[in-house]
């Protein structure tokens, strides 16, 4: 039988949210990448709610521009309604969220994959991963990776004799490599085309053998009637990864034309919009923006999901897997908390080409007919027409302990793993991790240093580490509580936190770097002189305190020590600091922060220190801790379960106390002579 | 890993010396906050492996605590390789625990279980051979540390700092759940009623460090009086609890007329011995106002033990003991077990209920019995020591001044106007300070709480 053998540098499984990022920082660092989707229609698709950002989710989107990611400028081209969330609260929870028009991001984003050089799009189910082992025991595959052509694209950093000479010395080793784990090879498709690559990134979202369910309907596709991947999950339980099953749900789409809007509350945007993206030109967002709508459910609505709970899927037993909590179907709205007789409704357009609205609140996996009682008891969708049913689905996935911080397999040489595969839910962590996987697996083909962000440095660390280091039970969303340095961890100064990571990496352009370093300097510089300038009591500056209902001084004070008075800032106290330079607003606003919270900074700051200790002393992969004394039982199990990477993740393993922490250091210096 | 630590070294039995070492870089600044020599030398000057002379102090310097000797030694040629500091005190339960109680308040951390073994080895001072007695120690140390943790946390205790950890988790879900879901919950006039109850809350732990800082358990000791007939061995039995001749042991009735105060430290718990003038129908004018004396504090005794001669039989006096005692937190003492038995347990317990231990306070025998019983009672709750909730572990109450601190900072971030996000910090900073002492981790705690009490999310 002849089938494709192809040799490329990375193969991407999946084209979504994690997809697109992992294949475009592949492909930008300049290594020969492939992404494989099961429909090249959906490309970047958005199957569920039609907003990106929202709280810490927009701190998330902030990050992985400040790294050289996609996702904020492709939402700054196709967002119809902005809003900066929490603008109320402190500058750490502001969040970021914009309405996209969904197949406008769809087709955006389409358009940067389709034109990145080095990227290959192939329309094609991926069934399985090969390793140099599996190539050793298959005569065919040997054979195969032998009489593979290699590309001579002088444009690429990696010759293709060095790639052969890789695989030849795969064929050939007798033994294993140096750390004893088998190493990806390759993939194999469901046509039977094989392709050679050094590193697999598997981003396979909720396809894995997805199941669709409403009522009594059980389809065996993905979201929105898409093929599922059903042959990978095989290959990779063979390969030794352990899966489980996670499921989440969507809501109706309702027919615009049949939405009374009198009776909801409009939801507007911002005026003026803030950018997603540090290169996004400000003046480019100022658009028209469409309006969401707000209603609500109601004792009715309650009524026919109690009597019909029996119905559901969810409640009748059809549905097992773990559905996460933060996110709730409205039939577990109305049973866990049934004491609340009203639940928020939000009817959110999806896109400017279609009447279809999203129906944010009432996500269920109910009968039809029950879906159309429930939705026509809402004041507003009296006369609704659904277009597409509420449903949920259930979906293969990763237990994400078995990857490294660098989203690296622990039992695999070159395969990672990003996105909603990994555990999580939202495009933005997806996004997130499959921006993180592909700099890693490009650092793995070029043998450099990956990239791990920590927990005090960035949203995306502490997604990251909570994935590997904790049990987790549900699809895992990101929230501004799980950030315990979230102080720091703004989305304001996500740049001038991250962008010289990205720009280490190769994702950053120079001239961006420039700007950030530059930003960065006239911060200092402005901090700097506004805490040594001294304001006398003069009659302008009285009147001035006054005007802003602020106590008049008594006597001299820094200009720093009124900025951090409440009911002032950096701005309003402009006019009595004549030498004032001309800065940006994006510097302002960081000088009037970093002022205002000084206090709370510093504390943060102080115990990031400590933090970095313990995240500083390295435990080595090779650990065997049955070689570890005096560890407790429990301690010794989780330890051999997470494999942590250093004293500070293992310390967060619960299970792992103090003492095993110390017996831990004692043994591992004991170990280092 | 170089923060400053410090702990009691020499154990918590009443010797004659207590050591107190302090060991980190802020070792010597620690001392010379509370360390203070007849010259008034400044301890951050003083030569390295040099022993002085002088008093330990409030903060402020006022009212001395101790007379001491101090050596100070700077690292690395110390036990850690830290600059080290070692205060040798009277070596009494009580002074040592105030001792340690300025130091931690001076800058210095608790001590983690084998955390100085640990350092030492760190440091490279112990022998990589005995890396694994060392890591022992460290399991074992922390098993003892968290079990001895575990026991003194009075029932009570437990119920407030449970009690108040909730009530902080609660408010912090709260405010979490409304930043996550700001379209959907809103939180104005939320911090003047978070106020309001970080108020109360403080209070309540006020009012439990108070019990500290007074305590009868730690300070006081627990109240205990000695009863019994004249000569059935009262004074001998403070005696050997003392360990010292005080009372004026004679064959004479009525020899102890003066009711003596004595500290005595029984496995760990300080009782506070009262012993009496014998309980005698005496007409004696001055023996009168001793037993008078003796029935008030057997009214406010946490203890009582009631002494009887086994080598006589019961009479009148012993009866009127045992009626005293029926109903109290009392233990019969049957003294005299070395001379022909005339009194059996039978005759005594069976009219008041009240435990029996066979004594001889002359010999010495059956104290370890006696230690091991009133170590149970207090430690199992068997006795009601007192309704009220007792702190009495200086780990504990660290833990609890951290606490207050923390909320304190919250109150200050209300009233400053700060925005609600900043309250969770230090409310978080709380509730892991309250979990140290049940021996709970923080964990996702909070976010299994929003979920649990909030119905979040779209």
């Amino acid at each position: 039988m002849q089938t494709i053998t192809e040799n490329y540098d990375v193969a991407v499984v999946g084209a979504g949210h994690a997809g697109c990022e992992a294949a475009l920082a592949c492909a930008r660092l300049g290594l020969r990448t492939i992404m494989f989707t099961v429909s090249a229609d959906s490309i970047a698709l958005m199957p569920c709610n039609p907003n990106i950002g929202g709280s810490s989710k927009g701190h998330l989107v902030r990050e992985i521009d400040a790294l050289g990611g996609q996702m904020g400028k492709s939402i700054d081209r196709t967002f119809i309604q902005s809003k900066m969330l929490n603008k109320s609260k402190g500058p750490a929870v502001h969040s970021l969220r914009a309405q996209a028009d969904k197949n406008a991001y769809t087709l955006e984003m389409r358009r940067v994959v389709e034109n990145q050089d080095n990227l290959t799009i192939r329309q094609q189910e991926v069934a399985g991963i090969i390793t140099d082992s599996d190539i050793r025991q298959d005569e065919d595959l040997r054979n195969r990776l032998i009489n593979t052509e290699y590309s001579n694209d002088s444009e690429n950093i990696y010759d293709a004799g060095e790639n052969k000479d890789l695989f030849t010395k795969i064929t050939t080793e007798s033994t294993k490599n140096v750390d004893n784990l088998p190493r990806i090879t390759g993939i194999r498709t469901v046509s039977g085309a094989v392709y050679f690559v050094r590193s697999v990134i598997l981003c396979t979202g909720v396809y894995l053998k997805a199941r669709c369910i409403y009522g009594d309907v059980s389809n065996p596709t993905g979201p929105n009637g898409l093929m599922a991947a059903n042959r990978l999950s095989s290959s990779l339980s063979e390969h030794g990864i352990g899966l489980v099953r996670f499921k989440t749900g969507t809501p109706a789409r309702i027919d615009g034309r049949t939405i009374d809007f009198s009776k909801c509350a409009i939801q507007a945007g911002d005026d003026p919009v803030v950018p997603f993206s540090f290169s996004t030109d400000p003046e480019s967002v100022q658009i028209k923006q469409d309006p969401c709508w707000l209603t609500y459910t109601n004792e009715e609505t309650h009524r026919v999901i109690r009597e019909n709970i029996d119905r559901s899927p969810l409640y009748g037993g059809v549905i097992h897997a773990t559905g996460p909590r933060y996110c709730p179907s409205i039939e577990d709205k109305v049973m866990k908390f049934p004491d609340k007789d009203r639940h928020q409704v939000f009817i959110e357009p999806e896109g400017r080409y279609t009447n279809e609205m999203y129906i944010d609140g009432m996500s269920s996996s109910m009968p039809e007919d029950v879906q159309f009682a429930m939705y026509r008891s809402v004041p507003g969708l009296e006369h609704a027409e659904i277009v597409r049913p509420a449903y949920a689905i259930e979906y293969d996935c990763l237990s994400p302990k078995q990857l490294k911080s660098t989203l690296e397999f622990k039992s695999i040489r070159g395969l990672f793993s990003g996105g909603q595969f990994n555990g999580s839910s939202g495009y933005e962590e997806a996004a997130a991790q499959g921006l993180i996987a592909g700099i890693n697996a490009a650092a793995y083909c070029k043998n450099t240093e990956p990239l791990v962000l920590m927990r005090s440095e960035s949203y995306i660390g502490v997604l990251i580490d909570d994935l590997v280091t904790k049990e987790n039970f549900e699809p895992y969303r990101m929230m501004t509580s799980r950030a315990e340095y979230r102080l720091l961890l703004r989305q304001d100064n996500a740049d001038l936190r991250l962008r010289r990571y990205g720009y280490s990496a190769g994702l950053v352009s120079e001239e961006d770097m420039q700007k950030c370093i530059r930003k960065q300097e006239l911060i200092e510089k402005e901090i700097e002189r506004v805490s040594h300038l001294n304001i006398g009591t003069g009659e302008e500056t009285q009147r001035l305190l006054t005007a802003l209902g602020s106590t008049p001084l008594e006597s001299g004070a820094t200009m720093a020590e009124l900025i951090r008075r409440p009911e002032l800032n950096y701005d309003s106290l402009s006019s009595i600091d004549p030498e004032r330079p001309e800065l940006p607003s994006d510097v302002r606003e960081q000088v009037n922060i970093e002022i205002k919270y000084e206090g709370y900074i510093k504390r943060q700051k102080k115990q990031v220190e400590q933090f970095a200790k313990t995240e500083s002393r390295k435990i080595p992969e090779s650990i065997d801790y049955d070689d570890v004394p005096s560890l407790r039982i429990e301690a010794r199990q989780k330890l051999k379960e997470f494999r942590p990477a250093n004293i500070g993740q293992a310390g967060r393993i619960a299970g792992v106390s103090p003492a095993d922490l110390s017996v831990l250091l004692v043994y591992l210096k004991k170990n280092r002579k | 890993m170089n923060d400053t630590i410090a702990a009691i070294a020499s154990g918590m039995t009443a010797s004659g010396i207590g050591i107190i070492r302090i060991s980190g870089p802020e070792a010597f600044h620690v001392l010379g906050k509370i360390f203070r020599t007849k010259k008034a030398a400044d301890v951050e000057k003083m030569k390295s492996h040099t022993i002085h002379y002088g008093w330990i102090t409030e903060e402020g310097g006022t009212s001395p605590v101790d007379e001491c000797l101090v050596m100070v030694m700077r690292g690395p040629r110390t036990y850690t390789t830290e600059d080290t500091v070692e205060i040798n005190c009277h070596g009494g339960p009580y002074v040592m625990r105030r001792i340690l109680k300025l130091v931690l308040a001076s800058g210095a951390r608790s001590a983690e279980p084998g955390e100085f073994t640990k350092r030492a080895f760190l440091g490279g001072r112990i022998d990589l051979t005995e890396a694994e007695a060392v890591m022992d120690i460290i399991k074992a140390r922390s098993d003892d540390a968290l079990k001895s943790s575990l026991a003194q946390l009075s029932g009570s205790v437990r119920k407030i700092v449970t009690h108040v950890r909730s009530e902080i988790m609660d408010e912090l879900a709260y405010i979490e759940a409304a930043l996550d879901d700001p379209e959907h919950m809103d939180l104005t006039g939320y911090p003047e009623e978070l106020d309001q109850r970080l108020d109360t809350i403080c209070g309540e732990i006020g009012k439990l460090l108070r019990t500290f800082d007074e305590g009868k358990l730690i300070r006081e000791g627990i109240l205990t009086v000695i009863l019994g007939k004249p000569n059935a061995g009262k004074s001998s039995l403070l005696n050997a609890l003392t360990g010292v001749d005080r009372a004026i042991v004679t064959d004479i009735e009525g020899t102890t007329r003066d009711i003596l105060e004595e500290q005595v430290e029984l496995n760990g718990i300080t009782l506070r011995v009262i012993d009496t003038a014998g309980i005698r129908n005496a007409r004696d004018e001055i023996e009168q106002i001793g037993i008078g004396r003796a029935r008030e504090y057997a009214d406010r005794a946490d203890l009582i033990l009631a002494v009887f001669d086994a080598a006589r039989p019961l009479d009148s006096n012993d009866r009127e003991i045992l009626s005293l005692i029926r109903d109290r937190k009392a233990l019969i003492l049957l003294n005299k077990s070395d001379l022909p038995q005339v009194l059996t347990e039978e005759d005594l317990t069976g009219s008041c209920g009240v435990p029996v231990i066979k004594i001889s306070a002359r010999e010495l025998t059956g104290m370890d019995e006696l230690a091991g019983t009133i170590r149970d009672m207090f430690f199992k709750g068997s006795l009601q020591m007192n309704e009220e909730a007792i702190l009495t572990n200086v780990r504990h109450k660290t833990a609890l001044d951290r606490t207050v601190k923390s909320l304190t900072y919250v109150r200050q971030s209300i009233q400053s106007g700060m925005p609600e996000d900043f309250y969770s910090i230090d409310l978080m900073d709380a509730y892991a300070a309250l979990g140290e002492i049940l021996g709970e981790d923080v964990g996702d705690d909070l976010v299994n709480t929003i979920f649990s009490k909030f119905c979040m999310g779209k």
